[in-house]
């Protein structure tokens, strides 16, 4: 899979001293991860929101709702993620009216796709869509910068992600229990916090399953710590 | 306008005085008079059986067919006017392409049932179009379960254990009231879908009749496909032995 380092300039004040968070979009340079298990899945994502090298937001929520099973992690550019969730939301808002049953996460994922694919030109997104449905359990769809769709039991993102892949590649093992994968997630938004310059804040976590989220908060004080050096 | 009747069933867009769209009625008629068709849904598949009527010994054998593919595992088939019953047919699988384009999974039967019930429901307001002159049926295996609906020209639609339409549906439904359908596998509704069709098929008003049999189901993996020759052959042949069997013992009574 190719990556998609969201990753904005470098902090720079340009020759007629002129700050960068002055033009640049604001964006979730960020880290977000999702974790399948059996009846369920994990999300996190941490919380910084950035502007160039400033940091705009220290407390954002990149765990976006789509439908009370289906959530979102959004990496990118905030008002595209923003307003694609919001469209994906209605959609399947009113296709739950019509069908009488909660949306599947396939279909959630599809509708993002179509989205992230057609717009491709103009969007600046990398979104992970993860739930869960009766039909297939917990899933996790990884929808990066151009548009592609593919399932995946796990799951990682966001400029944040490229330092932790080994990581994620040497920890994972298949059909871990939820405990188990909320610790991977936990532990590798971490690492990733601790390199990614655009990443940091809090981490914060939801299981879904099927009796809906249940979300978490992780504070900068309570974070799993590792090698500093 | 002409003298005979009451004014009152020209337009599909008038009511007449005691609340009836005659247009609709006459619809219902048309269908009235197609080959009978029936449809069973079993403990793990659906079933349907076609009695195509065929009024001419010079017309190719298996033309004109009354099953129709609507997606990979969507079945639908058909009584009345089958010209009419083929646009039917192509609107439901072109709402069944568009929802599989949008969503990436194929169309749940509740929700394809709803399109076309809708599709069939506008022709019975405006003054000009007519109504469709068929009824649908659609069959589909699904996660939780087989599932079977049947739209009438009204654009009335039903989920169905066991349904019939069609010249001898009075008769064909009293047949299938007598299964234990919830029960039965696909193999047993073959059997007795093939038995009724040819049970109540009229030999005197129409003589030569074709079967045509699909079905739906877990054995096929949620496919809807024709029924294999050999299994709708053994099915048929099983049919007329119950035919003559029957006969046999109506000739001992007297």
């Amino acid at each position: 899979m190719s990556d998609f380092s969201l990753q904005s300039q470098a902090a720079t004040i340009s020759e007629n001293m002129m700050p960068d968070w002055l033009n640049s979009e604001q964006s979730t340079g960020t880290s977000i991860m999702a974790c399948e298990f059996d009846g369920g899945v994990v999300i996190g994502a941490d919380s910084r929101g950035t502007t160039g090298a400033y940091v705009s937001n220290r407390y954002a929520d990149k765990l976006t709702r789509v439908t009370d099973y289906i959530y979102c992690c959004r990496s990118g550019s905030a008002a595209d993620t923003q307003a694609i969730a919001d469209i994906v939301a209605y959609h399947l808002g009113l296709h739950q009216m019509e069908l009488g049953t909660p949306p599947l996460v396939e279909t959630a994922a599809n509708v993002f796709r179509e989205i992230c694919y057609n717009y491709r030109d103009s969007l600046m997104a990398g979104i992970l869509v993860a739930g869960w449905d009766k039909q297939k359990g917990g899933q996790v769809y990884s929808i990066p910068i151009g548009g592609m769709c593919v399932r995946q039991p796990i799951s990682i993102g966001g400029s944040g992600s490229t330092y932790v892949y080994g990581y994620v590649d040497a920890q994972y093992k298949s059909n871990m229990p939820k405990d188990e994968c909320l610790k991977l997630v936990e532990n590798t938004l971490a690492l990733a916090m601790a390199r990614d310059g655009s990443s940091g804040g809090v981490i914060r976590t939801g299981v879904i399953t099927e009796k809906g989220i249940e979300r978490k908060v992780i504070l900068g004080n309570e974070l799993p710590r590792f090698y500093e050096g | 306008m002409s003298s005979i009747g009451t004014g009152y069933d020209l337009s599909a867009s008038q009511f007449s005085p005691d609340g009836r769209v005659f247009q609709v009625e006459y619809a219902q008629k048309a269908v009235e008079n197609g080959g009978t068709v029936i449809g069973l849904r079993g403990k793990d598949s659906v079933v349907f059986a076609v009695e195509k009527i065929v009024t001419s010994k010079l017309y190719e054998a298996g033309a004109n067919k009354r099953i129709f593919n609507i997606d990979q595992h969507v079945g639908m088939a058909v009584s009345g006017i089958i010209s009419d019953a083929r646009q039917i047919a192509e609107t439901a699988r072109s709402e069944a392409a568009s929802y599989k384009a949008q969503y990436g999974v194929g169309i749940p039967l509740k929700y394809l049932n709803e399109r076309v019930s809708m599709y069939m429901h506008a022709y019975t307001l405006y003054s000009a179009v007519r109504p469709y002159g068929c009824s649908v049926l659609l069959s589909a295996y699904e996660t939780d379960g087989p599932a079977l609906y049947m739209i009438d020209p009204s654009g009335v639609s039903y989920g169905y254990y066991g349904c019939a339409v069609g010249k001898a549906k009075q008769s064909a439904k009293t047949e299938i009231e007598k299964l234990k359908l919830s029960e039965m596998s696909s193999k047993d509704l073959v059997k007795e879908a093939a038995r009724i069709i040819y049970l109540v098929h009229d030999e005197l008003k129409d003589k030569q009749f074709e079967l045509e049999m699909s079905w739906v189901g877990a054995h096929t993996n949620g496919r809807h496909e024709r029924v294999p020759v050999d299994v709708k052959t053994e099915a048929e042949t099983k049919a007329r032995q119950a035919m003559a069997e029957d006969s046999d013992s109506d000739t001992e009574d007297m």
